[in-house]
């Protein structure tokens, strides 16, 4: 039984080469993340939280701005994009028309693919031409931009996943449709919901192209939405490539923060909440 | 419903009460609907803004646009070539590596591991997709770089420098950084999606090669492998869409040098990694609208190729999903 | 083995009476069998006898089709089941058994065909080629000896590269029947070969199953009787994961030792 011998021997050894497959695939998370702690544990003191960017050669300073700025950019973006987001997708999977839906679940799927760098033209274009300078609206239109078609296409997926039978039996009771969907349906589908809106805020708290030439940066603090703000991944872009060794101890220190919050936010959501749709 | 209403009310206007109703419906009705119409506005808006405002680089190069090779800010004179090569080349390599990492991993975790283990390592698998581009381009910048200026380029260039690619001094940054760092992000893409397509393999399938007696690993390879083809192909068109895309890693590794090059030791640069350098410092509107036009020529091959991706995995049942 | 009397207690005990004298291909002994901690097979004991034609028929959830599965251990697929009890193939226990090579010998056939998504041609020759089981020269041949027996040859021999899911359901499950015998097994399991075909595509593999067990030994799970009392030489009756009752299937129909046994037979529940 050679033959049979050799494929037995075969399937083991594949079953080997795939998980060194999975084992390098796996590990390199394992090192993204220890390589950070290394580098930046160091640097995360009470100054990175409170002060602000020294000049250029300077060593010493903080990031507090670029993490006020980020966090209002995000907020407004989340402020725009979520409401738009989910009431298109209520609309397609409650009340669309087969055709307009069509269209729309195709435009939304274009908006998906746009490429980070495009979208952050397209909000230079649209805001900062017309304001005459970078802001953090800019920024916030930018983001919200790649936050609409995950918010679509999350609702509408996991509004379809409640069953029909929680609408009739709303219906039956002689609700009318809108207070039908707002009562049984919403609610059964929350928890999905907030995991999926949680997973798009982490998304766009990570993007960096978009904000290039939209929020910009910003030395100072600066909370209007009417001018430019500093933001913590556009810090770390410019920290990394400049040749001072202080700002690369700084983005170290940025880039395990900035990670540290963005897999937080997916871990938390995707244990916690359970993304299955209530039944 | 209950409604603590007077009964006279209730009795006297039912017409009233059925156009309230009526109207809830109607206006919530409009409400989604206008919103649904404005993502739609907005898409069109996107592609509007874009095509106008490259309308004066598009009416000045037209079609040799794509063909040009030169790229001078101060001559005024664009070319997107250089610039399509970096980022085709770039996202090559990086399939090249991670098609067949992504597909084995997949293997792994839908045939092969225990379903618990399975699970976990598919989350983890999972977040790889959710670190941020810019974290990945730090760590390729002060890793992988110095890594491949000594010793790997060199050792490459000892053993293979017979090949054109693996010819040329050994800066570091260029297509062959780039396409790492590329590789590493675009890996959970491909594994994801194709061990979705694995798992969607009916079982009756399996068992049936098994019943002839075939071997777990047969059974994989001449079954299931080739049942799921479709959605691994697809796998690997929204991983390319997505590597053409990648802005800030590659930003970061490439060399920003518009050349195009035979070797892979050499600088470049992508059409994403030019707009991220040159917008803000963009000085003539023609220079602008050049970067612009750059942008729409991204748009439209990422376009074309998610869209492929879209219809391979429509084969295994998996509508639009939401992008990891 | 002393035959049953009729008046049975509540418990549900099984009765063999002992077969003629024909060589015994398959013996089942003691067999228990667990899904985790839930138990579906209890002491489950028999023989099959070389190239008969035995049925097993059963209420739905019986535990014939997950009995028919130890067979040749299918259901190793599912994780967390559990066998006891010797089941022995030629005097050689199958559990000791490469089990690829067990399932070469004991070759299954499904409820629903399952044809892999190729040629007509690479179906039937999937297992030869995987098995190394004849030179490339040769596969042709084979094929075509395995269409015939499978009464399928004159309706496919002039499309032997088109897809297999351009057949009918009936050309399906025969070309399923094809693909197994082509690896030339010693006995056949069929779970339900035709629930899902029509009566003449039923009759068909019913027929074909009259030839083949010239050449093999073949176990048919079924859920229409009457196809049992059509076909096989002898039947076994499972009940709640009990063997109820096993007999020449003249015997057992006309004269049921067993209450239970005359109550599904009669219809009495099913």
């Amino acid at each position: 039984m050679n033959r049979l011998a050799r494929r037995e021997m075969m399937g083991a050894v594949m079953f080997g080469l795939t998980g060194l497959c999975t084992l390098v695939t796996i590990s390199s998370l394992f090192f993204v993340l220890g390589y950070l702690v290394w580098h930046g544990i160091g640097s995360i003191n009470l100054d990175f939280f409170t002060q602000l960017p020294k000049p250029p050669g300077e060593v010493g300073g903080g990031m507090a701005n670029a993490i006020a700025g980020s966090a209002e950019i995000i907020f407004l973006a989340t402020l725009i994009g979520l409401p738009v987001g989910l009431l298109a997708g209520v609309y397609l999977s409650e009340y669309g028309g087969q055709k307009f839906s069509f269209v729309v679940r195709y435009a939304t799927d274009l908006l998906n693919g746009v490429p980070s760098i495009v979208v952050g033209i397209f909000a230079y274009a649209l805001v900062v031409v017309s304001l005459g300078h970078f802001s953090i609206l800019a920024g916030a239109v930018a983001l919200s931009v790649i936050f609409i078609p995950i918010a679509v296409t999350t609702t509408e997926q996991f509004l379809r996943d409640v069953p029909d039978s929680f609408r009739e039996a709303a219906l039956a009771l002689g609700a009318p449709k809108w207070k039908a969907i707002a009562t049984t349906v919403v609610p059964a589908a929350f928890s999905a919901l907030a995991t999926g809106m949680l997973l798009a805020v982490a998304r766009i708290a990570g993007e960096t192209a978009p904000l290039l030439f939209t929020s910009f940066s910003n030395q100072f603090w600066n909370l209007s939405p009417n001018q430019p703000a500093a933001s913590l991944p556009v810090m770390i872009f410019t920290y990394a490539i400049s040749p001072y060794r202080d700002w690369h101890r700084q983005a170290w220190a940025a880039g395990l923060v900035l990670l540290a919050l963005v897999l937080f936010i997916n871990v938390s959501a995707r244990l916690l909440l359970p993304r299955r749709v209530f039944r | 419903m209950n409604r603590s209403q007077p009964a006279s009310l209730t009795l006297e206007r039912p017409a009233a009460k059925v156009r309230a109703l009526v109207s809830g419906d109607r206006l919530a009705y409009l409400i989604t609907f206008l919103f649904a119409a404005g993502v739609l506005l907005l898409t069109a808006l996107v592609l509007y803004e874009l095509i106008s405002a490259s309308s004066l680089s598009r009416n000045k190069f037209g079609w040799s646009f794509a063909f040009t090779q030169v790229w001078n800010p101060v001559t005024g004179e664009f070319g997107a070539l250089p610039f399509i090569y970096g980022t085709v080349v770039s996202s090559l390599v990086a399939l090249i590596i991670a098609a067949p990492l992504g597909l084995g991993c997949a293997i792994f975790l839908s045939e092969l591991a225990p379903p618990r283990v399975s699970g976990a390592l598919t989350f983890v698998v999972e977040l790889l997709a959710a670190v941020p581009s810019v974290i990945y381009g730090l760590l390729a910048l002060f890793v992988i770089v110095p890594l491949l200026r000594d010793p790997v380029e060199p050792w490459l260039t000892a053993w293979f420098g017979f090949l054109p690619i693996f010819q040329g001094p050994a800066f570091g940054v260029g297509f062959l950084a780039a396409g790492l760092v590329l590789a590493i992000m675009i890996v959970p893409f491909v594994t994801s999606v194709s061990r979705e397509a694995l798992l969607a393999v009916p079982r009756d399938q399996k068992e049936a090669a098994l019943a002839v007696g075939a071997t777990g690993w047969e059974t994989t390879w001449t079954v299931v492998l080739p049942y799921a083809r479709p959605g691994i192909a697809g796998s690997i068109f929204l991983a390319l869409a997505r590597g053409l895309a990648e802005t800030m890693a590659v930003t970061m590794v490439i060399g920003n040098d518009p050349k195009i090059a035979s070797s892979l030791f050499a600088p470049g640069y992508s059409i994403a990694a030019v707009i991220a350098n040159e917008f803000t410092e963009a000085i003539t509107n023609l220079h602008i609208s050049a970067l612009i036009e750059l942008g729409l020529v991204l748009f439209l091959i990422t376009a074309v190729i998610n869209g492929l991706g879209r219809l391979l995995m429509l084969a295994i049942g998996r509508t639009a999903s939401v992008r990891v | 083995m002393t035959a049953a009397t009729k008046s049975q207690s509540s418990a549900v005990k099984r009765d063999t009476i002992e077969p003629a004298q024909t060589p015994r291909k398959l013996s089942v002994s003691h067999l228990n069998f667990f899904y985790g901690a839930h138990q579906t097979l209890f002491d489950i004991s028999l023989d099959i006898e070389a190239n008969r034609i035995t049925a097993l028929i059963g209420p739905s959830g019986c535990g014939k089709s997950t009995f028919l599965r130890v067979l040749n251990r299918m259901n190793e697929t599912v994780k967390g089941s559990r066998a006891e009890g010797s089941v022995l193939l030629d005097q050689e226990n199958i559990f000791d058994l490469n089990v690829t090579l067990l399932r070469r010998r004991v070759g299954m056939v499904f409820q629903k065909a399952n044809p892999f998504p190729k040629s007509i041609f690479n179906n039937v020759a999937y297992g030869l080629r995987i098995n190394g089981l004849c030179s490339r020269a040769e596969l042709p041949d084979a094929v075509e000896n395995s269409l015939r027996r499978a009464a399928l040859w004159d309706e496919v021999k002039d499309q032997l590269r088109k897809s297999a899911h351009a057949l009918s359901g009936g050309q399906q499950q025969r070309l399923c029947i094809a693909r197994a015998l082509a690896v030339n097994p010693e006995v056949l399991l069929l779970d339900e070969p035709s629930s899902a075909l029509d009566p003449i595509a039923t009759s068909k593999i019913e027929e074909l199953l009259f030839e083949l067990k010239k050449s093999c030994t073949i176990i048919i799970v079924t859920h229409n009787m009457q196809q049992a009392a059509r076909i096989s030489d002898r039947t076994g009756f499972f009940l709640l994961g009990h063997l109820v009752e096993i007999n020449d299937t003249a015997a057992m129909f006309r004269n049921p030792t067993r209450k239970e046994t005359e109550d599904y037979i009669t219809g009495r529940f099913g």
